[in-house]
């Protein structure tokens, strides 16, 4: 993984000065009704205003220090509430603008007519539309995302990527891709571009991070759901008071009834304002922390089904295995010797530049110490490989090596005259049981042996798929392999199930049989043929490097084309949700200490023996009722660390997680205002501020 | 408390545990249409009813037309229990000649009795002729426990199906509840209470002279039927003086039975179940706590059979049975402890070999404290209403028991299906907010909870305390409501809001002490009971609808197992926090204070 300059520091100085100036300008109507419950809040704040107001005037229903000192609290509730949202949005911002920086307008090469040479004109990149073909040389910017449909060149993609190694685009195949914002390093490409302007890749990834385009998810849309009625509720619970408490004084024969001030501190301190206040900061922070890890996601919406994914498809090569099979094991033939075997396979790889062959090579070297030699300089002559002998080799004097499949050699040693040993035979066998790819070695009619090409499965996976297991995620890997192949593979990985020959159509089954029984799949791809079935997996993470179309059928781009990524993916989809969880049960389990504080200041002059209800011993009761609306209002500045950082999650089971994190917030939440409250009253009476 | 009664208490909760399962499975079959060999004898007249009513058997609803039926069968229940009360001096079987009965007490003791409340604004028997009470009253105490039930049976359905467009059939539903389930089990019952001394007759009331008149004070009424108050606004009384007494008598037995089964709570006579005629001796008393929690309990095993893991079920059995040990827990000893001030008036309060001890004000010598308290919690926990003594007299904190437990929705056991659907929408809620922290889109049976499901959820949890809280802070700014309260203070501030919370919560008990048989009552808690029970089940039935249509999620090593001590645990502290916080406010000024003030006068 690369790590870029992308993250920022929780409270960064520049990024919260500007969060505080966003929070005033968040309190007008139109910005507060989008959170029903800070809304709420905001019209309590008004209502207490102006009471405070009718107070300066001689009328007032409580004394007017502390209506003040209510007001200017509940103002604060709103206003940090306000502030995380602000500041998670800064610091979204703060990372569109190192991605914007790479959008700068550049001239670009438009052609007449889509081929090399044709007649050029200079337009601004911003004028391009979708269809139109371009020239980009080396130096040139690339103007608009697109598809090369000429010419081969090394491109330069830190801008998006952070990765600062060129990477080849060329047309045709799974690397035709290129990106704008993104620089052409050495040749040229004709490219034609697949977007219109604002559209881009970038564009998308900018409007995304800056919330611009933030959607409310499912969940958050039915928590939102859940707590009005919690609000509404307490609303019903506070106005109904009113009554009650006339009621209770006209009958008591003492005291005096309820003042609107304080009904509104109770309303206020009762409704959900934790998690109200918090809620869209946890949204667009979980959408920040997935532009950390170098994740671009369309949606909120699949940040979060990520975390409800139940079976990962991956892909075998490149994810699961390192890209190439390497040669490690020499299987000489009866009557051979290894150190011939290695021999022979080296000459007839020496001008074999695939990494298969390059393997052999540095096999021999290792085991035999055997050197390079130049071709040239031995006069052989190199016999490639084609789709037809589908065997490769040299002719070396009256020598013919060959290297190949054990069918195609057969058949090779056979039209020479010789003959296909048994043993060899068995080699082969052998080596294809263990999941490995034999390549049979002749010198002319001659079998000398077995080379077995390994796929190397990528070093630390197999405790990535048993963290993913204790998840609950079962990872089936994906292959072109035979089942033999594929099986000893998917053993040595440890991933739960595989899918082998596996066929475009087989891969969109295997998805929908798995979405019929409810699951949901993740998928991750870079291929063309990868977008039928990414556009059919739930979650469907395509790699940077891949081709337009599986970016265009994935809900989300990863920078750094690391196909496990979708690990950390699923963890931030669920940090998301269990910090919501985490800070509702938190909100409602506050309620407890605050009826305790506010229900015997709030009655005590018409009913005295509730003071036994005030177990805090709170100094008088405006300093209880004061107590509890600040502790409210400070609790949402301490929980923003938390809400934009996420609960933290391990993959412990669902029991285990339950119980702990009903632990810390269900009964973390009971005790903690109770504490809270009490050392607010006791600064208060310290300070005689009460 | 001593031995005796914990033994009692225990032996209580014992034989209802071990009658949980086979009833459950029992009703299972029934509700899965697969009935045990020993009651195919019954299916006849299953099918008769269908004959008759031209249902089809095999026709599936969908949710919309499941609560179109539920509504289009209590509204006919109320126009025929309605114009029975209003024709009742027309109808046979009238010995005692009453006449009609006041359109405002027909149309609340109607809605009462259709919501399966039973809320009694009026006096059993001096105002309902026998017809009245076996065809209206006894009557729709079948039907509406019979809907509830099938209304809880539909959203089991909405969990067990998948990827489906309805939820069963309401009139198949509701016939098999009362062909299989409640007439027998009724049958059953009203032969014991017989062999016990409960009286079934059409007869006369007999007069008897009694060896010493009796003197006392009764609230004088208005021509409105409104209790008049004197210029300093307490209540004016008259003296009465009765040298005779007139022993009512009646088909009780029969209505007796479906009574407590049905936990509907309707008295034949207005001491209800401490009347002698309708719970004679401490056996009846036992079978007919028993009869009150025997359907609700075993609904949770049928609940767990139908969704095909019985573990679901026990684990919300077991979530109920914590709440209920906890509220009786409080009521027992808070009435064994008995009154501060009686205390102070010399009175032995100490439980011995002679006498029960405790607050005895307000309960019957056979049933002492042990079983008068059980009774009150039993009745209150589920939504049935019977008494065997005056919740009134209670102590603040033992009527704060039964306030509260109607308060938390009815779900600690509840009533007939009612508490068990209820309960289930709890967990839905429960599970939200806990699926919630374990990073998952949150699941109940493998049914994930989506943004229409918490709508319903939340209409469901929302609505009772809107119209408690609101009924009573009219009541009491009204002078209506206010002058009906012969209880000035916090006590009758307690006695407002347990009518409009009894009502609402379909309970049907009565905090004595406010006379609700007035204009305004009478409107204001019909609507109540009415609202609080169809407001209730038709979001519940679109909940039902909508997880129905959902695919089944299988389980995994993700999934948040509901039948773990961990998901009980986290039920009843959300049952608690979500129910009961909304009326902490209320109840403050209310049986708190009243408890505070006790001892601290004390």
């Amino acid at each position: 993984m690369t790590s870029r300059s992308k993250t920022f520091s929780l409270f960064d100085r520049e990024i919260a000065k500007q969060a505080l100036w966003d929070a005033l300008k968040k309190l007008t109507p139109q910005q507060q009704m989008k959170n029903p419950v800070m809304f709420v809040v905001w019209i309590g704040s008004i209502l207490t205003t102006i009471l405070f107001f009718q107070a300066l005037g001689g009328h007032g229903e409580a004394p007017i220090g502390f209506i003040l000192a209510i007001t200017l609290w509940l103002w604060f509730t709103v206003l940090f509430a306000n502030f995380a949202e602000a500041l998670a949005e800064g610091r979204s911002k703060a990372q569109a603008a190192s991605l914007r920086a790479a959008k700068k307008t550049v001239l670009a090469k438009k052609l007449r007519e889509p081929r090399y040479g044709a007649q050029l004109d200079s337009v601004p990149g911003t004028d391009l539309r979708r269809g139109d073909v371009v020239l980009m040389e080396a130096g040139d910017m690339i103007p608009a995302d697109g598809e090369v449909i000429e010419g081969v060149a090394s491109v330069n993609e830190s801008a998006i990527t952070g990765e600062s190694a060129p990477v080849i685009r060329e047309s045709g195949g799974d690397f035709n891709a290129v990106t704008g914002g993104t620089t052409v390093l050495s040749d040229w490409l004709v490219v034609r571009v697949t977007v219109n302007p604002g559209e881009a890749f970038i564009d998308r990834m900018i409007a995304m991070v800056e919330g611009a385009k933030r959607q409310k998810t499912p969940n958050e849309i039915a928590l939102t759901i859940l707590l009005v009625a919690m609000t509404i509720i307490f609303l019903l619970a506070t106005v109904t008071l009113l009554p009650f408490s006339l009621y209770s004084v006209e009958v008591a024969k003492a005291g005096q009834p309820v003042t609107i001030t304080v009904l509104v501190a109770l309303l206020v301190c009762l409704i959900p304002t934790t998690i109200g206040g918090l809620l869209s900061a946890i949204g667009v922070a979980g959408m920040g922390r997935m532009m950390q890890k170098n994740v671009i996601a369309t949606s909120g919406r699949a940040v979060e089904a990520a975390g409800d994914v139940d079976v990962l498809l991956l892909d075998k090569t490149g994810t699961i295995t390192l890209g190439n099979r390497q040669a490690n094991q020499f299987h000489p033939a009866s009557g051979v010797t290894e150190r011939e075997l290695a021999d022979a396979a080296q000459l007839a790889s020496l001008a074999d530049e695939t990494p298969e062959g390059r393997s052999i090579v540095v096999l021999a070297k290792q085991k035999f110490e055997l050197r390079e030699r130049n071709i040239h300089e031995l006069g052989a002559t190199f016999v490639p490989f084609t789709a037809h002998t589908r065997m490769s080799g040299v002719n070396l004097d009256a020598r013919q090596i060959r290297k190949g499949a054990s069918d195609s050699i057969r058949d090779h040693v056979k039209s020479l005259g010789g003959d296909f040993p048994h043993d060899v035979q068995t080699l082969v066998d052998d080596a294809a049981r263990r999941g490995s790819t034999p390549l049979v070695v002749a010198d002319g009619t001659k079998v000398l042996g077995v080379v077995e090409l390994k796929d190397i499965v990528k070093g630390g996976i197999k405790e990535r798929f048993a963290e993913l297991r204790r998840m609950g995620i079962k990872t089936i890997m994906i292959t072109g392999d035979n089942r033999l192949t594929a099986a000893a593979i998917a053993a040595e990985a440890g991933v739960d199930d595989f899918l082998a020959e596996a066929t475009p159509e087989a891969k969109l089954k295997l998805i929908r049989e798995h979405q019929s029984q409810g699951r949901l799949v993740a998928m991750t791809g870079d291929g063309t043929n990868d977008a039928p079935a990414l556009a059919q997996a739930d979650v469907a993470v395509a790699m940077n490097t891949g081709t337009q179309a599986a970016k265009e059928a994935g809900n989300m781009v990863d920078l750094d084309s690391n196909p496990t990524k979708l690990i950390e993916i699923v963890e931030t989809g669920k940090q998301m949700l269990m910090t919501r969880g985490a800070l509702t049960t938190f909100s409602i389990a506050n309620d407890v200490a605050k009826y305790f504080a506010i229900i015997p200041a709030a009655f005590v002059t018409t009913y005295p023996a509730l003071a036994a209800l005030n177990v805090m011993h709170l100094a008088t009761p405006a300093s209880a009722i004061l107590s509890a609306v600040i502790f409210n209002a400070l609790i949402i500045v301490a929980l923003i660390p938390l809400a934009l950082k996420g609960v933290k999650y391990r993959p412990v089971g669902a029991e285990v997680l339950l119980r702990n994190n009903l632990l810390i917030y269900g009964v973390g939440g009971i005790i903690v205002p109770f504490i809270g409250i009490k050392l607010i009253d006791m600064i208060l009476v310290t300070f005689g501020w009460v | 408390m001593s031995a005796n009664g914990l033994l009692q208490i225990a032996l209580f909760l014992g034989v209802l545990l071990a009658l949980t399962k086979p009833l459950g499975w029992y009703m299972a079959r029934v509700y899965e249409g697969k009935l045990p060999a020993f009651v195919r004898w019954m299916a006849p007249a299953e099918n008769l009813f269908y004959r008759l009513c031209g249902v089809n058997r095999e026709e599936e609803m969908r949710w919309t037309r499941y609560a179109f039926a539920v509504l289009w069968f209590s509204l006919l229940g109320v126009l025929a229990v309605y114009a029975m009360q209003r024709l009742q001096g027309l109808l046979p079987l009238n010995p005692q000649h009453f006449g009609a009965i006041s359109p405002d007490s027909s149309f609340n003791t109607t809605l009462s009795f259709v919501t399966n409340t039973n809320w009694q604004g009026y006096v059993g028997e001096s105002t309902m002729s026998y017809l009245t009470q076996m065809v209206a009253l006894a009557v729709q105490n079948f039907f509406s426990a019979a809907s509830g039930m099938a209304v809880l049976v539909a959203l089991i359905r909405g969990l067990a199906r998948h990827s489906a467009e309805t939820i069963g059939n309401f009139w198949v539903d509701m016939t098999r509840s009362i062909v299989y389930i409640l007439l027998p089990l009724s049958v059953l019952l009203a032969l014991v209470l017989v062999s016990q001394g409960v009286v079934q007759n059409f007869s006369e009331y007999k007069s008897v002279p009694l060896v010493d008149g009796v003197s006392y004070d009764q609230p004088k009424l208005d021509a409105a039927g409104n209790p008049m108050k004197d210029a300093t606004g307490n209540p004016v009384t008259e003296k009465m003086t009765v040298k005779e007494q007139t022993i009512a008598l009646g088909p009780v037995a029969s209505q007796e039975a479906i009574k407590e089964l049905g936990t509907n709570g309707g008295g034949f006579f207005n001491a209800n179940s401490a009347h002698p005629f309708e719970n004679p001796t401490p056996l009846t008393n036992f079978l007919e706590m028993l009869a009150i929690f025997l359907i609700p309990a075993a609904l949770c095993y049928t609940f767990g059979s139908m969704v095909g893991d019985t573990r679901q079920g026990w684990a919300i059995l077991a979530a109920m049975t914590v709440l209920f040990a906890g509220f009786l827990a409080v009521a027992e000893i808070s009435e064994q402890q008995g009154n501060p001030a009686f205390a102070a008036l010399g009175v032995d309060q100490t439980a011995s070999a002679t006498q029960p001890g405790g607050n005895m004000e307000g309960k019957e010598t056979r049933f002492g404290i042990v079983n008068s308290a059980l009774f009150a919690t039993v009745t209150t926990a589920a939504s049935c209403g019977a008494v065997n003594s005056m919740h009134d007299s209670f102590m603040p904190l033992g009527g704060l028991v039964p306030l509260a437990q109607i308060q938390l929705g009815e779900v600690v056991f509840g009533g007939v299906g009612s508490g068990l659907y209820v309960m289930l929408i709890y967990a839905v809620i429960a599970v939200f907010i806990a699926g919630l922290m374990i990073g998952r889109t949150p699941e109940y049976l493998g049914k994930k909870i989506e943004v229409f499901d918490i709508k319903m959820a939340s209409l469901v949890i929302l609505i009772p305390p809107l119209i408690i809280l609101g009924g009573t802070a009219l009541a009491v700014m009204l002078d209506a409501g206010k002058s009906s309260i012969f209880n000035p203070g916090a006590h009758g501030f307690s006695e407002v809001l347990y009518a409009f919370t009894s009502a609402v919560g379909n309970n049907g008990s009565a905090f004595a002490g406010i006379s609700a048989n007035t204009p305004f009552y009478n409107t204001a808690l019909g609507f109540s009971a009415w609202f609080g029970r169809f407001w209730l089940m038709i979001p519940v039935l679109a909940l039902a609808g909508s997880l129905a249509a959902k695919k089944r999620i299988p389980e995994g090593a993700g999934t948040m197992h509901t039948h773990t001590p961990i998901f009980v645990g986290l039920l009843i502290g959300t049952v608690i926090l979500v129910g009961a916080l909304t009326f902490v406010p209320a109840l403050g000024l209310g049986p708190i204070v009243e408890h505070l003030t006790m001892i601290g006068a004390h």
